[in-house]
């Protein structure tokens, strides 16, 4: 069954021509030079006024990533990356010392504005209707941090969070500040051997966000980085490390956009979660970098690393994400089931443009007993995009009683894009139970068949249950995300072809 | 001097293994060019690794090691003793071709009473006729893949079998692969043609006859079903269990066919089936069926790429896998829907049962799509056996064990089922009965 015109209209909004933050913001920056040395690594590690032990830290990465060659195994395609043609740090210049978030260069609040993201402590987002009910205002709450190419700019909501006990700092800072937690979580989920675009975050990284949350505590806001590439020839290189400790709760959301330009710019990030016993992670991203025009010239090159540790027992990881952005997107986010009881959830869903290519999907890796993971995942192809759902799941010989449920669908709009699946599925215990389905005519004849006696076309009856469905992925985001979300994925996913 | 002889990676040098077998192989001039090409193209990577992401779950460097010399010319000795081992698989009324260590043994085979309609050739005679150089056709593919070239280069025999435009033959032709010899390998190549119209059962056997062990077999088929034919091929892998067994078969349907492909391996220590199915022409209907019955540490490995290069086609994909002790099971399925393959309807599905703790079940249903009205699905699951049934039939007086193995008959019976020819499908239940027997 093609896809139904509705949906094609709701896709066609969001094509690639369509892109409204490609503006670039004129603005006078400090870059490093051009190219990847040693010196560029102790320039950035200089900038940031790190600790020797960081610095020691980048150079063994760089000294690794010298011996590491490019993977080359997913469905994408693109020119060689000259690594020594970017620059790796560059910083808007800062006019003065800054003391509050009115001394902000007004060019870069105005960004930001035209983001729709408040730099001022505002309680809600605008556009946000305050749901009948919801409760106080005080739980709306959504502090920032913005990072604009390698710096992060402005960090809202600090003091009110300290008082909760949560660190909530660019990770720059926590380096200085609190320097026992990050040396001993720093690493510890992705390590700076792991892959060649995470080794060479770890070698160059500039700025990310760094959470922190005690023992017992739920985080009172919601916690949000927004990542804007602005300079050209840059690549970001952001690292985000999130720590829940015992019985802690918090929810993490991050976006990203950049200016509309012709060449192609890296970014390489990397995002580590430790979860320990009763704690519980929430990782939202909506991603649209630049996906470059319909010709194909342009947009970002998204090669990120994600992962998360269920590190204790008990401990949830939810990674939710909407991808419609990026000219490639290579990323993986990960759980990693250590503990006992220990849960990851994956939802996704990624819609491809114009001449984007898609390789994403998620690793559950069951190491724990009695641990759980669902993945939820749909791929939507147009134009002349490639979209791939690539997945591991797999159960170690001392998982008993893993189980796991995997859907993922994909639908194509046009006969000129494909959409791919390539799950692993790798069960080595016996009392593991794995499901995998990648077809809408199996989500549940049942119901089709309910609302087809009640009069419901076919096609309504399936529209009605997938959207139903999709619903579910989309009130797995933080509300103030689901507002743009929805936008985007309000899509019926009728002649899903699995 | 006294030098210590090192192992590399693929084991003592696959090269040597290649130039002693020279003055063994058929053909010359052209043929033998394009050994040496297949030669050098299986060179470039060895024996596959798991860094070959068609082979990630199957590392013939770790699990095999290396490629032993090539099999002998069978004596008489050894025809004697294949005689033996056939009579437990040779199926009555079938025409039978056998193959001992690689070569055609004729005096084992009905080629001098074959039905009308059909014809049989072997490949050595074929690539020895030095008036015809293009007979080296018979050794290229489209398919690339390491194990194959390893076939072109060693190629010792095969048969050529031609079923003439619309013969209905009514009863099945049987190849049989028997091997007779131990640490040597085999690598014979076999095309059948089944014409416009025609219907045929092909059945396929690889058997150990008394004492062989350790060898190392490497089968290809390549198929071709002319339109509006039919073909039902059945394939029963009972090698012995400290042997590697890696087929390919590569299959190209015409237009308003019907193939039927299943697949049972329940012997070797390292089986691999990959079948590369093309289907060429509109409207045929493709079924695959696979089951691996797997104990100790045997490793089964089934992958197929189906490639749906025009609309209108069917395929359906069932998968069993019922491994215990420290069994591994893999299953790799690929469905490729071209641009132009509209309305295509494929589906997959691939199940694993884990009667052990200690065994390992991988899958790998692969979907790539580049048409958009097309319905395409696949699943996947892998447990252990349902502990509520389990219930169910013990609180009925049935021992646990008894109760499991009725369960796992009914759950291979699924992919089993699909056997429409009575007698085939009789003597393969049988087979799996034999296996659970084991089991108890």
């Amino acid at each position: 069954m093609p896809a139904v015109q509705e949906t094609v209209d709701r896709v066609r909004r969001i094509d690639v021509d369509q892109y409204r933050y490609g503006f670039e913001t004129v603005i006078e920056s400090e870059k490093a030079p051009k190219g990847l040395s040693e010196d560029t690594i102790r320039y950035i590690s200089g900038k940031k006024n790190e600790p020797a032990w960081m610095l020691e830290w980048r150079l063994e990465a760089y000294r690794r990533w010298l011996t590491m060659t490019e993977p080359t195994w997913a469905r994408v395609d693109y020119p060689k990356i000259d690594f020594q043609d970017l620059y790796y740090y560059s910083a808007p210049k800062p006019k003065k010392q800054l003391s509050s978030i009115d001394e902000i260069d007004p060019e870069i609040l105005k960004t930001y504005e035209k983001l729709g993201i408040p730099l001022r402590e505002v309680a809600i987002l605008e556009g946000v209707e305050p749901k009948p009910g919801a409760g106080s205002p005080e739980t709306r709450k959504i502090a920032v941090d913005a990072v604009f190419d390698s710096v992060s700019v402005a960090t809202t909501f600090k003091e009110e969070l300290k008082k909760a006990g949560v660190i909530f700092m660019p990770i720059s800072e926590a380096i200085r500040e609190h320097p026992e937690l990050v040396q001993k979580y720093l690493g510890s989920v992705v390590p700076t051997s792991d892959n060649f675009y995470a080794t060479l975050n770890s070698a160059v990284f500039s700025d990310g966000s760094f959470v922190y949350v005690p023992p017992g505590v739920r985080c009172p806001m919601e916690l949000s980085t927004y990542f804007r590439i602005n300079e050209r020839n840059t690549g970001q290189f952001e690292r985000t490390l999130i720590i829940a400790d015992k019985g802690a709760y918090v929810s993490y959301l991050e976006g990203c956009t950049a200016p509309q330009r012709d060449e192609n710019q890296l970014h390489a990030a990397v995002v580590e979660l430790v979860a320990h016993d009763d704690a519980e992670i929430k990782y939202s991203t909506v991603q649209n970098w630049y996906p470059g025009n319909s010709e194909g010239v342009g947009g970002i090159y998204n090669f990120v690393t994600k992962r998360g540790d269920c590190r204790g027992n008990n401990s949830k990881i939810s990674w939710t994400q909407v991808e419609t952005g990026s000219a490639i997107t290579w990323k993986y986010p990960s759980c990693i089931l250590r503990g006992d009881n220990s849960r990851g959830e994956f939802y996704s869903i990624a819609i491809s443009n114009g001449y984007q290519q898609v390789d994403s999907g998620t690793k559950m890796i069951h190491l724990g007993k009695n641990t759980s993971s669902r993945i939820i995942s749909k791929g939507i192809a147009a134009g002349r995009s490639q979209n791939t759902y690539r997945g591991l799941v797999t159960a170690h010989r001392k998982a008993t009683g893993a189980r796991n449920f995997t859907a993922c669908d994909s639908l194509l709009i046009g006969d000129r894009c494909g959409a791919h699946t390539v799950p692993y599925i790798e069960a080595k215990n016996s009392s593991a139970t794995f499901e995998h389905e990648a077809t809408t005519s199996k989500i549940s004849e049942d119901v089709l068949f309910y609302c087809i006696q009640r009069g419901l076309s076919q096609e309504e009856a399936v529209g009605l249950v997938v959207n139903g469905f999709v619903k579910d992925v989309l009130q797995q985001l933080p509300m103030e995300f689901a507002v743009e979300a929805q936008k985007l994925i309000s899509i019926s996913l009728e002649g899903s072809v699995g | 001097m006294n030098v210590a002889l090192v192992k590399n990676d693929s084991g003592p040098a696959a090269s040597s293994v290649f130039a002693a077998a020279q003055g063994r192989l058929p053909g010359a001039g052209k043929v033998a060019d394009i050994r040496r090409e297949a030669f050098a193209a299986f060179e470039r990577t060895g024996l596959p690794h798991r860094r070959i992401e068609e082979w990630k779950y199957t590392d013939l460097r770790a699990l095999v090691r290396e490629v032993l010399p090539l099999a002998g010319t069978p004596d008489a000795a050894a025809l004697a003793r294949a005689k033996v081992a056939i009579a437990s698989v040779a199926i009555d009324g079938a025409t039978k071709i056998v193959l001992v260590d690689g070569v055609v043994a004729l005096e084992l085979s009905d080629l001098a009473a074959l039905p009308s309609g059909v014809s049989v050739r072997t490949l050595r005679a074929l690539l020895d006729e030095q008036s015809n150089e293009s007979r080296g056709d018979l050794l290229l593919t489209k398919a690339s893949d390491p194990m194959l070239s390893l076939n072109a280069a060693l190629a010792t025999d095969g048969v050529v079998v031609t079923v003439a435009d619309g013969v209905q033959l009514s009863s099945p032709l049987q190849l049989i692969h028997v091997a007779t010899a131990s640490k040597v390998a085999r690598y014979s190549r076999s095309h059948v043609l089944i014409g416009q119209g025609a219907r045929a059962a092909l059945v396929e056997n690889s058997i150990a006859a008394e004492g062989a062990a350790a060898y190392q077999a490497n089968d290809a088929a390549v198929i071709w079903v002319g339109d509006e034919a039919a073909l039902s091929h059945v394939r029963l892998m009972r090698d012995a269990t400290d042997v590697v067994n890696v087929s390919s078969e590569l299959f190209t349907v015409g237009a308003k066919s019907k193939l039927s492909l299943f697949n049972m391996t329940s012997g070797g220590a390292v089986s691999r089936l990959q079948a590369f199915i093309t289907l060429a022409g509109e409207a045929s209907e493709l079924i695959v069926n696979g089951v691996n019955l797997l104990r100790d540490k045997q490793h089964g490995d089934m992958t197929l790429v189906v490639d749906h290069a025009v609309p209108g086609c069917t395929s359906r994909e069932n998968f069993r896998a019922v491994l215990d002790d420290r069994a591994h099971s893999v299953f790799q399925g690929r469905i490729i829907v071209r641009q132009d393959a509209q309305q295509t309807d494929g589906k997959m599905m691939t199940r694993a049962l884990l009667l052990s703790d200690e065994a390992e079940a991988d899958s790998k249903p692969e979907l790539e799509i580049f048409a958009d009205d097309v319905s395409c699905g696949h699943g996947a699951t892998a447990g252990a056996l349902d502990d509520s049934l389990l219930f169910y039939l013990q609180a009925r007086g049935l021992p646990e064990k008894q109760a499991q193995a009725l369960l796992i008959q009914a759950f291979v019976g699924e992919a089993i089922e699909a056997i429409e020819d009575d007698d085939l499908r009789e003597r393969v239940i049988a087979a799996a009965q034999d296996w659970l027997e084991a089991r108890a």
